[in-house]
């Protein structure tokens, strides 16, 4: 029992930090121009499948230690899925800015279901996998059983931290960081103090995609195998995770996924795996009934 | 006298976060009357609107509106936490949980109370007349089964609803434009229409938010004359906030002067027009100038 | 933004270079690196021709919008006109003539039709009727609903389970689909519906993945990712088999003394939705005249005015979602009856994007061009096989394209007029 609640708690941390690293898109996304980026899921979707391409270019070119093959694969990840995220904005939502409200939601999910067929038709429906790079395992004894922390695991979460230190370092101490907060807070009056609201919002785009892009190289070792489909519901999930910390919350998307990740293990390991997904989709009707405002976020109040 | 009051504000408070946006307001609106809130810009004039109408919900104090024969606690029917007590006596409990669910700021206007918005909130994309017709939406027949069998109950509310409609469009000016957009009007028409459209929903009081805001002069006159009707020949109580000196002194009864969250004075144009107070308000505040 | 006329060759070429490297970037790995377990074949072809596209295409669309015509239609669609207009009083719809020659097609159909023909239009029908439903939650009440076709398997898994756990047939299940749907929909949009914003959206996309894991994972109730049967179903007793399936029951060949017709089951399928296709059409007609339609428009420009003029918005809303539901339910009865066996593949995301793509090509909000629309989407995929592969990618690229392009749909919307009354007394 306890081996079981000690184990799961190691995976519900792996599996929590992924979710607030997708999270952190959907977070800042929504504080900056209040809609639902549906096409986050897809672009973490994407981020997988380039880190398996990168891994097996560089493997080809005959690179084989661990660290700089990481760090290549990385960096080519992260670039690329950047790309994506700025092209997916640059095309589907900056011509809707002043549209009506559904606009840019249907067009986002038109967006998603473009991003799935193309990877579908252009790689194949069938799964894909990468090879384990990181083999061994921290053995604890606990009672009669005994619990296990990867080495993959314990990159996961240590990258993680480091991912999402470094972007709170952005956001809190960079001028760029301080043109994203200032077009949350007020996108007009940053726009009159001489802010291009324009770039600052694409800027949030490409980052919300690079943390993805983190989020979906780090799952990508973790599990071995994705599809087409992995978007979809790991992007619900991180959309709960955002909106459990409180939508347009930073620390809030971060916690969020923790807590998410740790809940739906506890769920899986000690009721039923089966109605994980189930269980994760619950919480966010729950949350939105009880406290909207999520863990970290403000209340609403509607101007009039 | 104190029966003639339709609406009653005690001690009402308002914070946000840490802000006093209103602090200890208590003023009574008399049956039948022109009344006007006027203070400088940020005294909290739109706040006590927004409480009075429902938007908010007051951090403490009542709103006591009595109209269409009955007395409504306005923090009451937008839902107020549960007490302990409530969990004892169940009657209580399922009120306060009535309230929860159902209640809001819609139940404050179907008690007789409505009002405008200080930038305009017409449905746009709406005709005219359809704007109006959505204001009588609580006095046609809503019932599914006539609406699509098309049953003459349901015809006849809706030509009631029809006549209504134009009738206040003619006092507004309107009909004319009754087959436009709402959002093709013009600013001016676009504030009369707001007030025809408060009108539809058959209130006893209605709060105008600056009614005459970037109209101009001969507009404003037409604005005044239509606000001395619906109390001359419609009954009705007006309670408006404006910045429009010359307008407030000419057709107001009775003047409520807040600053800094504070009621400072209260009483008639003349009254207010030589109250010291008033005036250090507005000179000492340097933004707007007495008319 | 130069003032000149002349069109500006340089610019157009650097536009052209920058979306060539882009697309370079963004389609070089996934196109032309294609993965084999954990190694890959290069694909340098289709991404040549992938990035030639675009380059061309941004080429075309630079030179387009330096021209005269296209900096007009730039500038249209920065303006925020919206291209809603009223009709004039007592202004009768072109549907009154559509509907009659509709009518007739629909009698003459079943006698030449074959059996695909047949089952075909059934499936086109049926997305008309789920297009409705959503048409009147996305269309009318500005409520995106992701997961609609939640609502449908509730109808297709009710009936489904209902013959096999009380034995209700086709008709009992047609009025209690409905209602289980809108209850389902009640129980969902209740606490969502209170809240602003775009919630809902996400919160039913959940929704309709929960109802699919639920039909997948509850084997010992639904048979899981095997499906259940359906009943056939039956005219006052009579069924449409070559030989009745339930004793006492005859199959209506006998019984009407003719030979067996194998489309019989399908051409009574057909009548029966077609004519439930028109009674939702009226229904949906009416209630864009009724106070509770104008409600709904009303909500969707603003919810803060509507407050205020008494109507509660949480109940308004939830009527138009209850309604939607019910449609779907209903739809799913029909789509199980017609398949005749059912299992969760059915009722994946993609069935509500899809019925979303329907709405959005049909103009939000417009009945006649759901119709047209939901016959477009899925009669065109079934005769054009060969482009099976690409279907989800066109839905997908018209939903952003009809989004920027034209917000509304490809129809206007037109509003009703009145008759101008002058010194009515209320």
């Amino acid at each position: 029992m306890d081996g079981i609640f000690l184990q799961q708690l190691i995976n519900g941390l792996t599996l929590g930090s992924v979710y607030g690293l997708i999270a952190i898109g959907y977070t800042m996304v929504y504080g900056i121009i209040g809609m639902i980026n549906f096409a986050h899921g897809d672009v973490y979707m994407v981020s997988a499948y380039l880190t398996a391409i990168g891994l097996a270019v560089l493997t080809f070119f005959g690179l084989e230690s661990f660290p700089f093959l990481i760090l290549g694969t990385l960096i080519f990840t992260i670039v690329v899925t950047g790309v994506y995220g700025w092209t997916i904005e640059r095309i589907a939502y900056k011509p809707l800015r002043n549209s009506t409200r559904l606009a840019p939601l249907i067009s986002a999910i038109g967006m998603s279901l473009i991003l799935q067929n193309y990877v579908q038709v252009s790689q194949g429906a069938r799964q894909q996998g990468v090879p384990t790079l990181l083999e061994g395992v921290i053995k604890f004894h606990v009672g009669t059983g005994y619990v296990q922390l990867t080495y993959t695991k314990l990159f996961i979460i240590i990258v993680s931290l480091v991912g999402m230190g470094v972007l709170t370092y952005i956001i809190q101490n960079t001028k760029l960081g301080r043109m994203c907060r200032a077009t949350q807070q007020d996108r007009k009056m940053a726009s009159i103090l001489g802010i291009n609201t324009d770039r600052v919002i694409s800027y949030v785009f490409v980052i919300g995609a690079c943390m993805a892009a983190l989020a979906g190289m780090l799952i990508t070792m973790n599990y071995g195998t994705f599809d087409f489909y992995a978007g979809f519901i790991i992007g619900i999930k991180a959309f709960t995770a955002a909106v459990l910390g409180g939508i347009g919350s930073l620390p809030g998307a971060m916690l969020g996924g923790l807590i998410l990740g740790v809940a739906e293990a506890q769920f899986a390991g000690l009721v039923n795996s089966d109605f994980k997904d189930v269980f994760s989709f619950s919480l966010l009707v729950l949350i939105l009934i009880f406290r909207p405002q999520g863990l970290m976020g403000k209340p609403h109040v509607a101007k009039v | 006298m104190s029966n003639d009051v339709i609406l009653s504000v005690e001690h009402l408070m308002m914070q946000f976060g840490g802000i006093k946006a209103l602090n200890d307001v208590s003023f009574n609106i008399q049956r039948g009357t022109i009344s006007a809130l006027i203070g400088p810009n940020g005294a909290g004039k739109t706040t006590v609107f927004n409480c009075l109408t429902g938007f908010y919900k007051a951090t403490d104090g009542d709103i006591t509106l009595d109209a269409q024969a009955k007395l409504t606690s306005v923090g009451k029917i937008m839902g107020e936490p549960f007490q302990v007590t409530d969990f004892v006596s169940p009657p209580k409990f399922f009120s306060r949980l009535f309230y929860k669910m159902f209640g809001g700021t819609h139940l404050v206007n179907r008690a007789g109370l409505a009002r405008t918005f200080q930038n305009i909130r017409l449905f746009k994309e709406m005709s005219v007349v359809e704007n109006l017709l959505v204001a009588q939406h609580m006095w046609v027949n809503r019932s599914m089964l006539a609406g699509i069998l098309n049953l003459p109950g349901y015809r006849r509310a809706e030509e009631k609803a029809l006549d209504t409609a134009f009738y206040w469009l003619e006092v507004v000016d309107l009909v004319d434009c009754a087959n436009r957009l709402a959002g093709e009007l013009s600013y001016g028409q676009q504030r009369r229409l707001e007030i025809a459209r408060a009108m539809c929903t058959r209130p006893e009081i209605v709060c105008l938010d600056e009614p005459a805001a970037g109209l101009n002069p001969a507009e404003t006159e037409a604005l005044s004359g239509i606000i001395r009707r619906l109390r001359e020949e419609h009954k009705i109580t007006v309670l408006l906030i404006e910045h429009d000196m010359g307008m407030v002194m000419s057709i107001s009864d009775h003047i409520i002067v807040l600053d800094h969250g504070a009621l400072i004075a209260e009483g008639n144009p003349d009254e207010i027009r030589n109250n010291p107070k008033v005036i250090a308000a507005y000179l000492g505040a340097d933004e707007e100038e007495v008319a | 933004m130069s003032a000149s006329n002349s069109i500006d060759i340089k610019r157009c070429l650097i536009d052209t270079v920058l979306a060539g490297l882009i697309s370079l970037i963004v389609f070089g790995p996934i196109v032309g690196i294609v993965l084999q377990g954990y190694s890959f074949d290069l694909h340098p072809q289709r991404l040549a021709i992938l990035v030639g596209i675009v380059m061309a295409g941004r080429f075309c669309l630079s030179l387009f919008l330096q021209t005269a015509y296209g900096r007009k239609l730039a500038h249209s669609m920065q303006s925020k006109d919206s291209g809603v207009h009223v009709l004039p009083a007592g202004h009768k719809s072109a549907l009154r003539f559509v509907i009659p020659v509709l009518i007739l097609l629909a009698v003459c159909f079943p006698f030449f039709a074959n059996k695909y023909l047949l089952s075909v239009v059934i499936l086109g029908l049926i997305y008309v009727l789920l297009g409705l439903g959503l048409n009147i939650v996305v269309g009318l009440a500005g409520l995106l609903d992701l997961g609609f076709v939640g609502f449908y398997a509730i109808g297709a898994y009710g009936l489904g389970l209902g013959f096999e756990y009380l034995g209700l047939g086709f008709w009992a299940m047609i009025p209690l689909a409905m209602i289980l749907a809108a209850f389902a929909g009640a129980l969902l949009g209740f606490p969502v519906l209170r809240m602003h914003g775009d919630y809902l959206a996400i919160v039913t996309l959940g929704f309709g993945e929960i109802i699919r894991l639920v039909l997948n994972n509850w084997v010992s109730l639904t048979n899981g990712p095997n499906g259940i049967p359906i009943p056939g179903p039956t005219l006052f007793g009579l069924e449409f088999g070559r030989r009745a399936k339930e004793e006492g029951h005859i199959p209506i060949h006998e019984w009407l003394g003719v030979s067996y017709n194998p489309n019989a089951e399908l051409i009574f399928t057909f009548v029966v939705l077609f004519i439930v296709v028109m009674a939702v059409l009226y229904v949906k007609h009416r209630l864009t005249h009724m106070p509770v339609g104008r409600a709904w428009e009303a909500l969707r420009e603003d919810e803060i005015a509507c407050r205020a003029m008494g109507l509660n918005h949480v109940l308004v809303k939830l009527s138009a979602f209850m309604i939607g539901a019910s449609i779907a339910g209903l739809a799913g009865v029909f789509f199980a009856t017609k398949q005749g066996f059912i299992d969760p593949s059915s009722f994946t995301f993609f069935e509500s994007a899809l019925i979303l793509a329907i709405i959005v090509l049909g103009g939000l909000g417009s009945t006649l061009g759901v119709v047209i629309a939901a016959f477009v989407l899925t009669v065109a995929p079934e005769l054009l096989r060969s482009f099976a592969e690409y279907r989800v990618l066109m839905f997908g690229i018209l939903m952003v394209l009809m989004m920027i392009w034209r917000p509304r749909g490809l129809v206007r919307i037109s509003r009703n007029g009145y008759a101008i009354r002058k010194g009515v007394k209320p």
